[in-house]
């Protein structure tokens, strides 16, 4: 039955990228942004998570809520300080300005409170249950359900509200959508406001099943779930579920079989295989559009 | 040419350091009627330590030892009726400073041996000076074998060390799994970004199947990954009774945690890399029951030696001595029997008396050198009870 947990590990940690994903692929969705702050929001959302539960006792649903509105406040902050005025600039611009965000963010973290690593209250008692000879974690399955059920909310949100209606068309032509009389400015600050909530949720659930949180852990995981919305097709929602589950499992199966050390080169490499043979990823229509 | 470069460098940042010192040693130096150190009342010795920086809390927790076995052996009268004087340096962590205040040690404050770095590194970057300008070096804390050997097989002749290398622990944990736990299929769990971790699972697979016992899996991972359940999964399927993971906290508190969620109730076993109080946050004491690790020592072996040690620094200090507490105070009482033996403070037959340290009663155990500057000295084996270090055996070499 090693297989069969080995899948399951997989899952679980799939899941965590496929959230931050989310996230990462509606702001480029949007505004073609690839906002590699992104992990840092994650950082920050399993740190206020962390101070939620061990400093004021707060719950889990309580702390998860409190996290995912501070990372959207924080999120349309940074777009409102670092991003906007260079909405007209080139894309390579606003690409190096959000890797500056990103230093600047890790950085003011490991200021204000130092480097070391912080353990997660244990918040939820896990259970163990056996299934077909696999153990499954309760937090597990708790991780897969957040994942799933923020994914529909978030497919609810763009395809069927107003307000998605007005993403979709400022996706679409900004300009045009000025016209129409929709306001971009508060458009693009919903979508940085959403996104970034999806990282502060990440980053809450991550500290849960992880333990280790530290300013430093948004690196890796903001690489791996670019990696995941490019994989699924970058721009589209369920492509960064997708994206996201397929490379935890992916990651997992390299392990399983005795190269561990390769589980980060693993990714790289669908990144790699990806960009060149269906840039547009696999639920991407071949559009002519440079990444 | 590039060695010319390099002695120039050398020299301008000696010089600076220099110009500072003169301004600051009138603060950094204890008070003391020192007429030089070769002559007159007093021994001074250099102390070159990391006191800010990353690992600060190693080399803060020495120097309180040190303190403390330089307050009693003064109030004892001294080495022969000299006192001791510590001048003390701050290496921040980093070999570039500690080399630069070994020279300002050596040439200007004029010590008669330096007693620093914590770590391998800052050590190892001391050694060329401390070899070409005759003075003894003893690192409290400096684990990895290459502190006093070179890469060429020579031995750095003018460094020391107190703690017992990383080897050494490995031989110790292969040992205490064969024989005190009895186990024969082991696994290996290490950290293949640290030559720390490599080194300990070496030398425990070496002297572990050397003892009759068979590894049936020998997995690594990466410092900074936080998911081992698929590489734990792997583990778990080649049924070992015993995994021995020599790492640091923050990795190996996750790999318990995890490992005891998946269900892997045998024994785990680490090293010295795994004494944090961060270690208990991570894992939870639950999960680290069942777990031993190798350290330098334990304050709660019962030995009269440690016993006294430990009243002592808590009247001084009002708190319980760790293990680089203990490494400290000892390297006092090394270098201080030394200089007793050499006759006086003349670095050359300190190095000479230092070289032939024989059965010296340590608080971190009965300590020999070898012809590597390499301790022969007992290891002390922990194991964690609902979160406390119980002090299980200590094992000699």
């Amino acid at each position: 039955m090693e297989w069969l947990q080995q899948l399951i590990n997989g899952i679980s940690l799939g899941s965590i990228y496929a959230l931050i994903a989310l996230g990462y692929t509606m702001v480029y969705g949007i505004i073609k942004l690839i906002n590699f702050a992104h992990g840092e929001i994650f950082m920050i959302g399993a740190f206020i998570g962390y101070y939620s539960i061990a400093g004021w006792g707060l719950g889990f649903i309580p702390a998860l809520l409190l996290s995912m509105a501070s990372c959207a406040i924080i999120g349309v902050l940074i777009e409102r300080i670092a991003y906007k005025r260079l909405r007209t600039a080139t894309r390579i611009a606003a690409l190096i300005t959000a890797i500056g965000v990103s230093l600047l963010i890790q950085n003011g973290v490991i200021y204000m409170r130092g480097a070391q690593p912080e353990a997660y209250p244990e918040v939820l008692r896990n259970k163990s249950f056996d299934f077909f000879g696999a153990q499954i974690s309760s937090q597990s399955i708790l991780i897969l359900s957040v994942s799933i059920t923020l994914m529909i909310i978030l497919q609810f949100v763009v395809h069927k509200t107003k307000i998605g209606k007005a993403m979709r068309a400022v996706s679409y032509d900004a300009e045009a959508a000025k016209l129409m009389g929709i306001n971009v400015d508060n458009t693009i600050s919903a979508t940085f406001a959403i996104g970034s909530a999806l990282a502060g949720a990440a980053g809450v659930i991550f500290g849960i099943y992880y333990t280790k949180i530290d300013p430093l852990m948004g690196i890796i995981p903001g690489l791996k779930a670019f990696v995941a919305a490019v994989l699924g097709g970058i721009g589209i929602i369920p492509g960064a579920m997708a994206g996201g589950l397929v490379l935890g499992v992916v990651e997992t199966f390299v392990s399983a079989l005795g190269f561990s050390l390769w589980r980060d080169a693993a990714a790289f490499v669908i990144l790699i295989l990806i960009l060149i043979f269906k840039p547009s990823g696999l639920f991407g229509k071949n559009t002519r559009e440079k990444v | 040419m590039k060695l010319k470069k390099f002695a120039s460098v050398f020299a301008a940042s000696a010089l600076v350091v220099g110009l500072l010192a003169g301004c600051g040693a009138g603060n950094e130096a204890e008070e003391g009627s020192s007429g030089g150190s070769k002559g007159g009342d007093t021994i001074k010795i250099g102390v070159n330590l990391e006191l800010t920086g990353a690992v600060a809390s190693y080399g803060t927790s020495e120097f309180s030892g040190i303190e403390l076995a330089v307050d009693e052996i003064n109030a004892a009268g001294g080495i022969d009726g000299k006192k001791i004087q510590l001048v003390k340096v701050d290496n921040k962590s980093e070999p570039a400073e500690a080399t630069s205040a070994a020279l300002k040690l050596i040439n200007q404050d004029k010590v008669v041996a330096i007693i620093g770095a914590a770590t391998s590194g800052a050590t190892v970057a001391q050694a060329e000076i401390a070899n070409s300008k005759k003075t003894p070096i003893i690192s409290p804390s400096g684990t990895s074998p290459n502190v006093t050997v070179k890469d060429n097989g020579d031995v750095n002749e003018f460094v020391f060390r107190t703690s017992f290398i990383d080897p050494f622990q490995g031989t110790v944990a292969a040992n205490f799994a064969a024989n005190d736990l009895g186990v024969k299929n082991v696994a290996i769990f290490s950290d293949n970004a640290s030559d720390y971790s490599k080194g300990l699972a070496s030398s425990f697979k070496k002297d572990f199947e050397a003892a009759g016992g068979k590894i049936v899996a020998e997995e690594s991972y990466v410092a900074k990954d936080s998911d081992f359940r698929s590489t734990l999964t792997r583990i778990k399927a080649a049924n070992p009774e015993f995994i021995f993971i020599p790492g640091y906290y923050e990795e190996v508190g996750l790999i318990v945690k995890q490992a005891r969620e998946m269900g892997i109730t045998v024994p785990l076993m680490g090293a010295d890399g795994w004494d944090s109080p961060i270690l208990l946050e991570l894992a939870g004491a639950e999960a680290l029951n069942n777990t031993f690790t190798t350290n330098h020592y334990s304050s709660e072996d019962p030995d009269g030696i440690i016993q006294d040690f430990n009243k002592k620094f808590n009247d001084k200090y009002s708190k319980s001595p760790d293990a680089f507490n203990a490494l400290g105070y000892d390297t006092v009482y090394l270098l201080a029997d030394a200089i007793k033996r050499a006759g006086g403070p003349d670095s050359v037959k300190i190095k000479d008396a230092l070289a032939e340290t024989k059965d010296l009663e340590l608080v971190t155990g009965l300590y020999s050198v070898d012809e590597n500057h390499h301790p022969i000295k007992s290891a002390t084996v922990l194991e964690y009870k609902d979160g406390e270090q119980v002090f299980k055996i200590k094992v000699n070499p």
